[in-house]
């Protein structure tokens, strides 16, 4: 009943089996001398200093983010390119304008973001201070 | 080498509503990206028209002819037009009174405006699509909108808890239905809904079971979305963690949206009703006890009313059922006639109480209700509407929704639910009338601070929802009569006679 889906039941099945083996009998075998040493944190090779949740600032996360963004783009664009190659020129066109109009709102994001300075590294802000409710003008408006 | 690649013919006037609403979302970024200093007027304009142009282009759509278009992928039916129109209607409805509470909150930043628009349209798509990689696109741009949303008053603790707290269970929902999508697709090797009566017209193809765990997961990740116990724990603190705003929005249009969704699928699986039914009557029955008995001890307003829009969402549930139960006896009526009312007092009822902010400062415990009689009595008057409505009082709308429900409950054989229902928004009494109460305490001592003044949106918000609370009831019978027009799903019938076809007969191209 499941013939189709056996192979990949059995792939599934063959990597489970292999990394609970290769972890379990790596903790099992392995031989284990423990020092205070070898039970500190790893940086680098160096003695580890200060504590490692240390707050940063979540402009590392905005960038990453945007970043994650763009990249998923061009993996829309590449699955197109390969249809677009082969494709008759009444698909071409059509598919053309289709990815047009998916560039655009990209490039308007894109655009949204480099406009309100979301990728300059400071820490000011874009945003009017009546906006954010810091003059009296705020609550007479 | 050239190969023939097909292209959809496309029927524009059924994409056009959320075209235009998400061009009015890009229009109004494109506004934001100047900065303009003071006042969100420009971008509340152009997505109000936006809006009301996308509302005239969906009612225009009423009477043309139901089918399939852009290769199956958009689906234009009463159903969907409706709740597309309900939608347009929340998130209107939700600009008009969010201005001056975006203010008062000191978090007006003008990205709340596009984020709604884009859910708003995120929303539309779901309703409106029997493609499952459609239905989870819609999801997905609903949903993420959201997540920014719930956290857009970024210095409060509150806030930040709700957002993340919708992100990583709303994130782990989307999974659920990822997997059930891909559990149908895997045997039938197409993504239309239609996909689950094919698999249940073979049962000697062994697939079933696979099926059955597709339409779990899917039917999972939809409860998700609309709240239904046991997958509601996020809803009472993301409501309250949100701005109010945000809350009215989120309870309304969500809802619909996955009630929609939910509506289609169990339309397309009502084959498999004999797996799913069962555990979908308990739901429904947990739902409306769990909702309505958690909603009495709590003591935060916004708290409250997630848990009612929870028991709602049994009700609602309760009137799915008898649908999918009988389809060709009890239409999907009764259903959407329940979600314009819930809409209606849910976004109408967070107006009233986004007045608890004030100078950057917002208490929504119900002492911070206290006084508002006084300092607001058009908006209380209008509260007392609607709560009036939610409990189910005969002149308003909810007395007439839950008595269709009622109805429908016991000519499908569902009796236990019909009395569940009514027992339930028996016990519903107390706590609605804790919030009408509250706000006729005089002594404003306990307050967190002063309300604000209702504006003018604010005002026209509640006079819309009370007024539409009031009308809808008197005139139950024509607006039901208008919501039956082609209520029934398309291929719904077939499907259940010769269950070869899928809802559509579109399906089946391996």
């Amino acid at each position: 009943m499941l013939g189709d889906f056996m192979p990949i039941l059995i792939l599934m099945a063959v990597a489970g089996v292999i990394c609970g083996a290769m972890v379990t009998l790596s903790w099992v075998l392995g031989p284990k001398k423990v020092t205070p040493y070898k039970q500190s944190p790893y940086e680098c090779g160096v003695e580890p200093q200060g504590d490692a949740r240390e707050r940063f600032p979540i402009k590392f996360y905005l960038v990453a983010i945007l970043f994650v963004l763009f990249d998923i783009e061009v993996v829309f664009l590449w699955s197109w390119l390969t249809v677009f190659k082969t494709g008759s020129l009444e698909f071409q066109v059509f598919s053309g304008a289709a990815v047009a109009v998916y560039m655009l709102l990209w490039i308007i994001g894109d655009a949204y973001v480099i406009k309100i300075g979301a990728i300059d590294w400071d820490e000011a802000t874009s945003l009017a201070p009546e906006k954010l409710g810091l003059s009296p003008d705020a609550e007479a408006a | 080498m050239i190969r023939e690649q097909p292209i959809p013919t496309i029927d524009w006037l059924t994409l056009a509503p959320m075209t235009t609403v998400v061009v009015a979302g890009l229009v109004a970024l494109f506004i934001e990206m100047f900065r303009p200093k003071q006042s969100n007027g420009p971008i509340v304009t152009v997505s109000v028209v936006g809006l009301a142009l996308a509302g005239a282009l969906t009612l225009a759509q009423f009477g043309m002819e139901p089918g399939p278009t852009f290769a199956g992928m958009m689906v234009r039916d009463q159903v969907g037009l409706v709740l597309q129109l309900l939608l347009i209607g929340v998130c209107l409805l939700t600009f008009l009174f969010s201005d001056p509470y975006l203010r008062e909150k000191k978090i007006a930043f003008a990205e709340f405006y596009q984020l709604a628009l884009w859910s708003t349209a995120g929303g539309m798509i779901m309703v409106s699509t029997t493609n499952m990689l459609m239905l989870f696109l819609g999801l997905e741009v609903l949903s993420i909108a959201l997540y920014c949303m719930a956290g857009m008053d970024r210095k409060q603790a509150k806030s930040q808890e709700s957002a993340i707290k919708y992100f990583l269970l709303g994130a782990f929902a989307s999974a659920f239905l990822l997997m059930g999508i891909a559990y149908i697709y895997g045997p039938t090797g197409s993504l239309d809904l239609g996909g689950i009566a094919m698999i249940a017209a073979m049962p000697e193809s062994g697939y079933l079971t696979m099926a059955v765990f597709g339409v779990g997961m899917l039917l999972v990740g939809l409860m998700f979305k609309a709240a239904l116990v046991p997958f509601h724990q996020w809803a009472p603190d993301v409501y309250q963690g949100a701005p109010t705003n945000v809350t009215a929005f989120m309870a309304a249009a969500s809802k619909v949206a996955a009630i929609g969704a939910l509506a289609r699928v169990l339309s397309a699986s009502g084959a498999l009703q004999e797996f799913w039914l069962p555990a979908l009557f308990w739901v429904a029955i947990a739902t409306m006890v769990v909702g309505n008995f958690a909603a009495l001890v709590q003591k935060d307003v916004k708290r409250t009313l997630g848990y009612s829009s929870i028991a709602n969402a049994g009700y609602v549930l309760v009137a799915l059922l008898a649908h999918v139960k009988k389809p060709d006896q009890v239409p999907l009526t009764t259903a959407l006639f329940f979600l314009v009312v819930y809409c209606l007092m849910t976004v109408g009822s967070f107006a009233v109480v986004s007045l608890a902010a004030k100078g950057g400062e917002e208490g929504t415990r119900f002492q911070d209700l206290h006084g508002l009689w006084k300092r607001a009595p058009f908006a209380v008057g209008c509260l007392i509407v609607f709560v009036a409505s939610l409990i189910g009082i005969p002149p308003t709308a909810g007395f007439f929704a839950k008595l269709f429900i009622f109805q429908d409950a016991l000519s499908t054989g569902l009796v236990p639910l019909a009395i569940v229902l009514a027992v339930t928004s028996a016990v519903s009494v107390y706590y609605y009338l804790g919030i009408i109460q509250a706000t006729f305490v005089s002594d404003e001592g306990a307050r967190k601070t002063v309300s604000a003044n209702p504006s003018f949106g604010l005002n026209l918000v509640c006079l819309f929802c009370a007024l539409a609370v009031l009308v809808v009831s008197l005139a139950a019978a024509p607006v039901s009569q208008w919501l039956r027009g082609s209520t029934q799903l398309p291929g719904e019938a077939q499907a259940r006679s010769e269950l070869q076809l899928d809802s559509g007969g579109r399906v089946g191209a391996r």
